[in-house]
């Protein structure tokens, strides 16, 4: 069984989907409690996973007994292991919070349709992290869009046209992305990533190797949404509806960042085809500086909050990309870092709006007054989320922030560093004008002593408790987070 | 120069086939239409993949039976990219019928196809 | 032992915020509930202070947070003059706002005394910390947590001021991140050794620019000119916050990093040669002047008394550029002494208020008569800060113009002179008003004493002070040890 991991991670939610809709065709109470147990075995099957790569170095998964490179292979190193139990330990708990919305959201009928999807979602992103074979990312990528371009559509009227954009857009980028690989094979004849690596150091640079390059890095960069091409994600994610957008946004458009961090490092620059790389890479840094300005104050213009979240988001793969771009191995260690602190905060963030949005049924900034008479949530994840995103410590993003001026600094990207700081401050005019109205407007009428009912919830509780616990832990223990990455750096 | 383009024409077709079809997706107005290109653009890279598997004399790449006469070597035309096809084309088959379900429900929402209108529809609407 | 007692007393403030948040309002009133934390505080405190003064070293890395840099707190002399203050001025004001808040019937008490208890955490966090990023955080912590309480009226004039506050002190916050990620990015170490350590480490080229970044950034929070304005404006806030957080806590934790910056990580002997000459010393120099002209010209007393603080704070930044034992010396005696004799003046402005509603100087006339122990308290504090002894302020300003003397600074003796005329001009005229002019004989009618004895017990360890300056905390003594540390280190 336990040899069987990197495959199980996969499987189960893939099985689980189809449990989930023939079941839920008699029953509908089923589905949730179905869904819950997906996500749990796939929390056990993902940390199980990390802890075995932490202890034992990578390991290698050859689907169906064929080895590679004519049989697909599942590669789990330190990088993959870490964000696989990301994935499992954001979605966990993301589940336990979804229950209350989605009973509030979507009628009897359609919730198995919808954990349905959400299954093959889980299905298709645990893949892309495990998966080491090029073409099965495409697949599993697929896998994973379809099913967001499905639920972005449930949500209310005017969403599925969101959808249609982002389904547009989507296969644009995935397209590009099976180019990109289509120009790889022809240049090295492998699918397989590590076999790639290998054929790759022996192939001479060529125009062919940078257009492949290149249609790979926009193919991803659609879909983690890096700037300018993130047009998709705010209408996306804020059309869909809560709970779908709990889902998506913190999950997806890291798990293409990892794809681009393993295309970008494993196959490209540690294969010294650096040139390709280096220029790719200056020519992002200014852009992305320019994105985080962008993102930063078309935020600011916002009214719905879950609109500004994307907005946030879309900054924060920004800095991710500056670390990237920066090139330096304090760069790097800053991108993987707030690859995983970013799940943790918009997660946080995503679930204590949906939270906000099912106790005063509305989603403006409106919403947030008087946060505090709903007792300790979800004010308190709200205000932990938010000085995460601007970087106050203790919090996990002021150190994700950390490393990545360093890397800004180490490799005199004055723009970069620039970029990181200010944007930052321009995000803290968002985050307090929503802490201003949220704590400090109306406690008059607040007599002391009386708190608000928020009725029973205690899925949402324990998840926002989770988040919040892990924003301050991951801050406090950075070291740990580190440890994993420099693993995987290696140099 | 002519040479040039001769001797890869296929090439040089699905190059267009792909700048069209990304024009006609985020150029054209109306979604129906977006759809069809982005077909097209699908399409373009799926040729593009079977060229690359093309082999100039090459035969179909099954094994000759064993035992029937001797084996000689032969050339196969590589069959790796037609399977990845396969499954390419399912995931835009897919893609196709997602995006069929789609444009069914903003038409029965919006009573339009042309994006220009349903923007307008929105605003109007939403607010 | 001594690493757990350093613990403790750095999770008091911590647990004190936890219990307000989660039980305060319910079953417990919350004004009530940090009071035993707070009279611990300063007990710990002395006791901790005591070991120092026994030789011990008292440092502890509480967490690893990155591979090579954590938490890490390191009770030294400098630190433990700021510790002293903060933890002994906490119990005093908390008394004080039990009356202060319940007299004038103030909302929201919960998060104000969550908030207010964070605020403390973080100045704990900002006097024992060892390297930069500790204090960074805990400054971050400080900054944060003293929003709500700046606009804790609600009220628009006070969100503007929040926002003001906000946005000064978070800019000047990334400033100052920006100068510490480059100096450890360009090989500098973050640790604070007294004498400081960037000689050997860092390209003498970089130094100019990267003091520039540090001492504006942290600067900002000591409200150096032309950074200044968000102080004056925090006068919204309910003069507890005012006294303790912008006398006290927030402004010193600002001067105390500048400090920090100066002298443990440039060090006086790396700074002599730029130091005095650079744009920040005239900044600095600048603002000693500027503050006291606005303070001549503001009618309302909570801010003047603002002005006045970033007289003081400016005054103590000098002084500790001044690379002579007398000078730094005078920088640290005045953090703690001005400390005090602000607070007091506060906590009469509180009284005042309270009992009278009146908010600005030109109404005061004659009150002296019918608050005679809160004038004379009031008396007792501004003759201090204009340096007449024998108030404790008469030490720290002949310390500081010796100082300038020994390192025959003409320009910075000057400076602390005319700071001290300035000061008299507009301080003295309130005390002499109140109690010599106005309406004669009144009946007394003082504040309740909740509010009076605080401000007692400071005006009173003012005047003791001042006879006697190392009593019961041993002030100068730390002072004194600390200075020649810093001119020996490095």
């Amino acid at each position: 069984m336990v040899e069987q991991l990197p495959a199980l991670v996969v499987a189960t939610p893939l099985l689980f989907s189809f449990l989930i809709f023939l079941v839920g065709l008699f029953e509908e109470r089923t589905s949730y409690p179905l869904f819950f147990t997906c996500l749990t075995l796939n929390l056990a099957f993902c940390l199980a996973l990390f802890f075995k790569v932490m202890k034992g170095g990578t390991i290698s998964y050859h689907l169906g007994g064929w080895q590679p490179p004519w049989g697909i292979e599942y590669r789990v190193d330190a990088l993959n292991g870490l964000v696989l139990a990301c994935i499992g330990v954001v979605s966990w708990f993301l589940g336990l919070c979804l229950n209350h919305v989605v009973k509030e959201e979507f009628a009897p009928e359609r919730r198995s349709q919808l954990y349905t999807l959400l299954s093959l979602q889980i299905c298709g992103l645990c893949g892309i992290v495990v998966t080491g074979d090029l073409f099965n990312l495409y697949v599993l990528l697929e896998i994973a869009s379809f099913s967001a371009y499905a639920i972005v559509a449930m949500g209310k009227k005017g969403a599925e046209f969101s959808a249609f954009r982002y389904l547009v857009f989507g296969t644009i980028g995935a397209c590009f992305y099976l180019l990109g690989v289509g120009h790889l094979y022809i240049l090295t004849g492998s699918l397989n990533l590590e076999h790639v690596k290998e054929l790759l150091q022996a192939t001479p640079s060529s125009k062919a190797l940078t257009v492949g390059f290149l249609f790979l890095m926009v193919g991803i960069g659609v879909k983690m949404a890096l700037f300018p091409l993130h047009f998709w994600l705010p209408d996306a994610y804020s059309m869909a509806p809560s709970s779908v957008s709990i889902m998506l946004a913190p999950l997806s458009t890291k798990v293409a960042s990892y794809v681009a961090l393993r295309i970008l490092f494993d196959l490209f620059f540690k294969t010294q085809h650096t040139e390709a790389v280096q220029v790719f890479l200056k020519f992002s840094g200014w852009v992305v500086s320019f994105g985080i300005f962008f993102s930063a104050f078309m935020a600011m213009a916002q009214k719905e909050l879950r609109r500004t979240l994307s907005y946030f988001l879309i900054s924060e793969i920004c800095f991710l990309t500056a670390g990237i771009a920066s090139f330096t191995r304090d760069g790097l260690r800053g991108a993987v870092l707030h690859l995983v602190n970013d799940m943790f905060m918009m997660g946080c963030l995503f679930a204590s709006i949906s939270l906000l949005g099912l106790l005063k049924k509305r989603e403006d900034t409106e919403a947030l007054d008087n946060l505090s008479d709903l007792g300790l949530f979800p004010g308190l994840s709200i205000l932990f989320g938010m000085l995460s995103v601007i970087g106050v410590p203790p919090f996990c993003g002021f150190f994700s922030k950390w490393y990545l001026v360093l890397g800004a600094l180490e490799s005199k990207s004055w723009h970069m560093a620039i970029a990181l700081l200010v944007g930052s401050l321009l995000n803290a005019v968002v985050v307090f004008k929503w802490l201003e109205k949220a704590f400090l407007k109306g406690t008059h009428h607040e007599k002391e002593g009386k708190r608000g009912k928020a009725l029973g919830l205690w899925g949402f509780k324990v998840g926002l408790f989770g988040f919040c616990a892990f924003l301050v832990f991951l801050g406090l223990y950075t070291r740990v987070t580190i440890e994993v990455i420099d693993l995987w750096i290696g140099f | 120069m002519l040479e040039f383009f001769m001797s890869k024409y296929n090439y040089w077709f699905y190059a267009l086939m792909l700048a069209l079809g990304l024009y006609g997706a985020t150029v054209k107005g109306n979604l129906l239409k977006k759809l069809v290109a982005l077909n097209v653009f699908q399409w373009s890279i799926i040729f593009f993949f079977l060229s690359i598997g093309a082999t100039r004399g090459g035969t179909v790449p099954i094994w000759p039976e064993h035992g029937s006469g001797h084996w000689e070597p032969r050339v196969f035309v590589n069959p790796l990219p037609h399977v990845l096809m396969l499954t390419a084309i399912v995931v835009g088959v897919a893609t196709t019928g997602i995006a069929l379900a789609l444009l069914l429900q903003i038409y029965r929402n919006w009573g339009s196809l042309e994006e220009d209108e349903i923007l307008s529809s929105m605003r109007s609407q939403g607010g | 032992m001594t690493e757990g007692l350093l613990v403790i007393e750095l999770m008091l403030p911590l647990a004190a915020a936890f219990l307000v948040l989660l039980t305060g309002g319910r079953k417990l009133p919350c004004d009530l509930l940090p009071l035993p934390f707070a009279f611990l505080s300063p007990v710990l405190g002395l006791g901790l202070v005591s070991k120092l003064k026994a030789g011990e070293e008292i440092k502890t890395e509480l967490i690893r947070v990155l591979p090579d840099l954590g938490l890490s707190f390191n009770l030294d002399a400098l630190g433990a003059v700021f510790l002293l203050l903060t933890s002994s001025l906490w119990a005093v004001i908390s008394l004080y706002s039990l009356g202060y808040m319940r007299s004038l019937q103030e909302h929201a008490l919960r998060r104000f005394y969550c908030c207010f208890s964070l605020a403390i955490f973080g100045a704990f966090g900002v006097a024992m910390a060892q390297n930069l990023l500790t204090l960074f955080v805990f400054y971050e912590i400080l900054t944060v947590s003293t929003f709500p309480l700046v606009a804790h009226e609600e009220s628009e004039e006070a969100l503007r001021a929040g926002r003001k506050y906000l946005v000064y002190l978070l800019s000047g916050a990334t400033v100052g991140l920006f100068g510490l990620l480059w100096l450890k990015q360009k090989g500098g170490t973050l640790d604070f050794s007294v004498g400081g350590n960037i000689a050997g480490k860092i390209d003498p080229r970089m130094w100019g620019i990267l003091f520039l970044l540090l001492a504006f950034g942290f600067g900002t929070k000591a409200a150096v000119m032309p950074f200044h304005e968000w102080l004056p404006s925090a006068m919204i806030a309910p003069t507890p916050v005012s006294a303790l957080l912008h006398a006290v806590a927030v402004v010193k934790a600002g001067v105390f990093s500048c400090i920090r910056v100066i002298l443990c990580v440039f060090g006086p002997k790396t700074l002599g040669s730029f130091g005095s000459d650079s744009v920040f010393a005239f900044a600095v120099a600048f603002t000693v002047i500027g503050a006291n002209l606005l303070a001549l010209s503001e009618d309302h007393l909570k801010r003047r008394l603002a002005f006045s603080t970033v007289n003081n704070l400016a005054v103590i930044i000098l002084g500790a550029m001044l690379p002579t034992e007398s000078g730094i010396k005078g920088a640290m005696i005045h953090i703690p002494f001005h400390g005090l004799m602000k607070i007091t003046l506060f906590m009469c402005a509180g009284a005042i208020f309270v009992k009278t509603k009146k908010e600005y100087v030109n109404e005061l006339s004659g009150l002296g008569k019918r608050m005679p122990i809160t004038f004379g308290a009031f008396a007792v504090a501004s003759l201090g800060l204009t340096g007449i002894p024998p108030i404790c302020g008469f030490w720290s300003k002949w310390y500081l113009c010796s100082g300038a003397l020994e390192a025959k600074n003409v320009a910075f003796l000057l400076v602390f002179l005319a700071s001290s005329f300035l000061d008299a001009a507009y301080f003295l005229p309130i005390v002499y008003k109140a109690f010599f002019e106005g309406p004669g004989s009144q009946k007394v009618d003082e504040a309740p004493w909740t509010l009076t004895l605080p401000l007692i017990i400071t005006a009173l360890t003012c005047l003791l002070l001042g006879l006697f300056p190392d009593f019961l905390f041993g002030f100068l003594q730390f002072a004194e040890k600390a200075s020649s540390a810093a001119l020996m280190g490095g």
